[in-house]
């Protein structure tokens, strides 16, 4: 797994629990270093390893730590970039869920080898989507689900984000619009000199 | 008073100039004319006459299958590929044209711009004039460039990291030499031919300060005896963490045993002292076991390491917190 996608786990759990969690995740995954280095390719099973005693140290379900690490992605003020990349995937929402199957194409322009989820996109009707994900790391659905209701609130739409299991090798996300002008949403520019960047 | 803007009226092959990749559809969804770089992709087989739908597959929005549905999604983005070339993903919008004369749709490759050129071999005349599909290139490539350079510079610091914490010489906890540091410094002694005498001190109940107070008060008791060892050991000794609570010192230039036992005394009272931490009492002590070069023929330093161990042992058996002598050879020279 791609250095940068280790390392955005590694800061979403030192921002969301300290750095004393994160150390004793390293510890207790044998990562033998203390720090993943953004540019470099590590073994797809340290990332399962990390997942693993992340939710063992915290008592919580595998699930709902990578379901918060979705939502870390968008809405954490130190995964700003991340949010922003998002963003330009579309105008409103249904734009947002249509460009997703060109996320790993648009990633790969910047970083050739990143190895992000392969996404299909299938829209039931205007306000109904299912999305299959595929990744090496098991439960990238509850990553989605945590990343897509965090995008929800950033464009201002009321909507219905849901883990469906497994199918065709992938997880299957649900997600329903059910208002699409619910709030103002957060204000996004393409130019990133009109927003202030941390 | 508001102009009425006359319906704009282009060729076909103007129109081509302007989007090398649109495609005209009759009212029945018969292609009647495309432009040039739409073709290509195409080859041999002629586009014109074909039926649109048959030709390609319109994937999102769902239920894309004719034209009634298209027209309900003019001026939308539709995602769609060619069923002959499932490879390339292609993005495109549809408008109506003048007089329900039937559709124009103008096509790009989106994100498999980059795969597009190299399986159709495009050039920069299979783009419009307008087109920065030739600049995202040229970034993308320019990008690459750079990224590998800073790969290859990231691995080598990366690897040069690695290598200067295997050099490394120091202790990271106590900041004192490491067990390396003390082979160089004892290979020095040794060849240097002068005397020198070996301390191995080992601290006593630390592991119950561990067990009973954490780790966190263990590695504070660690910096503490540190400081001791360094305030008590002249600047050209080497006072080394060996192991957990194992500690050597190298004394250059002093065999007097006296004055070993002298310097040892002092350390083992210093270090029976309480050490306090967030306000409780950390009780170590600490028994020390000596060797001095001028016990030997040709010193080794396996062999006063061993000796050293074997003294410590002594004095670990005689009761903490106590100082004992390597016993030398009978050919001994001590008083």
């Amino acid at each position: 797994m791609h250095g940068l996608i280790n390392r955005s786990i590694q800061c979403f759990l030192r921002d969301t629990y300290g750095a004393a969690i994160w150390a004793a995740t390293a510890r207790e995954a044998g990562l033998g270093f203390d720090s993943f280095e953004t540019m470099l390719t590590y073994d797809a099973t340290l990332t399962d390893a990390v997942i693993d005693a992340a939710a063992r140290l915290l008592n919580r379900s595998r699930d709902s730590v990578l379901e918060d690490l979705g939502t870390y992605l968008v809405s954490h003020r130190n995964a700003q970039a991340v949010r922003r990349l998002l963003r330009f995937g579309g105008v409103t929402y249904a734009d947002f869920l249509h460009s997703l199957e060109d996320l790993p194409g648009r990633a790969r322009l910047a970083l050739p080898d990143i190895d992000l989820p392969v996404f299909e996109v299938v829209d039931h009707s205007p306000t109904e989507f299912a999305l299959i994900c595929r990744s090496p790391l098991a439960g990238i659905g509850h990553v989605l689900v945590g990343l897509l209701r965090a995008m929800a609130d950033d464009y201002g739409v009321l909507s219905l984000v849901e883990h469906r299991g497994l199918c065709e090798g992938g997880e299957v996300v649900a997600i329903i619009l059910a208002e699409t002008a619910f709030s103002e949403g957060r204000r996004f520019d393409l130019a990133r000199s009109a927003v202030a960047v941390g | 008073m508001e102009r009425r803007v006359p319906p704009v009226c282009l060729e076909s092959a103007a129109l081509g100039v302007l989007m090398p990749m649109h495609v005209v559809l009759d009212p029945a969804g018969r292609i009647i004319a495309c432009g040039q770089t739409m073709q290509k992709l195409f080859g041999q087989r002629s586009l014109p006459g074909a039926d649109f739908f048959a030709l390609f597959d319109l994937r999102r929005p769902s239920g894309l299958t004719g034209m009634a549905s298209l027209r309900s999604r003019v001026g939308q983005r539709i995602y769609l590929i060619a069923r002959d070339l499932p490879t390339t993903g292609l993005r495109g919008v549809a408008l109506p044209l003048a007089g329900n004369q039937g559709m124009v749709l103008n096509l790009s490759f989106g994100i498999g711009l980059i795969d597009a050129v190299g399986e159709h071999d495009l050039t920069d005349a299979d783009f419009a004039p307008t087109d920065l599909a030739i600049e995202l290139l040229y970034v993308v490539e320019a990008k690459s460039a750079v990224m590998q350079e800073l790969k290859d510079l990231n691995l080598r610091l990366h690897g040069a990291k690695v290598a200067a914490e295997e050099q490394a010489l120091t202790d990271t906890l106590t900041g004192l030499r490491n067990r390396r540091a003390l082979d160089l410094a004892l290979q020095r002694a040794l060849h240097g031919g002068g005397s020198f005498a070996l301390m191995h001190l080992d601290l006593d109940f630390f592991k119950a300060v561990n067990d009973t107070l954490g780790h966190a008060a263990g590695d504070h008791v660690l910096r503490c005896v540190a400081e001791v060892l360094s305030g008590e050991t002249r600047q050209s000794d080497t006072v080394a963490r060996v192991g957990g609570d194992e500690f050597v010192i190298l004394l250059p230039g002093l065999a007097d045993p006296t004055r070993l036992m002298v310097i040892a005394q002092r350390i083992v009272l210093r270090l029976s002292e309480p050490i306090l931490y967030e306000g409780r009492d950390c009780v170590i002590s600490a028994s020390i076991g000596l060797a001095v070069s001028s016990s030997y023929e040709a010193p080794t330093a396996d062999e006063m390491f061993n000796d050293a161990d074997q003294a410590l042992y002594a004095a670990k058996h005689a009761g903490r917190g106590c100082v004992r002598l390597h016993a030398p050879p009978i050919t001994s020279n001590m008083p």
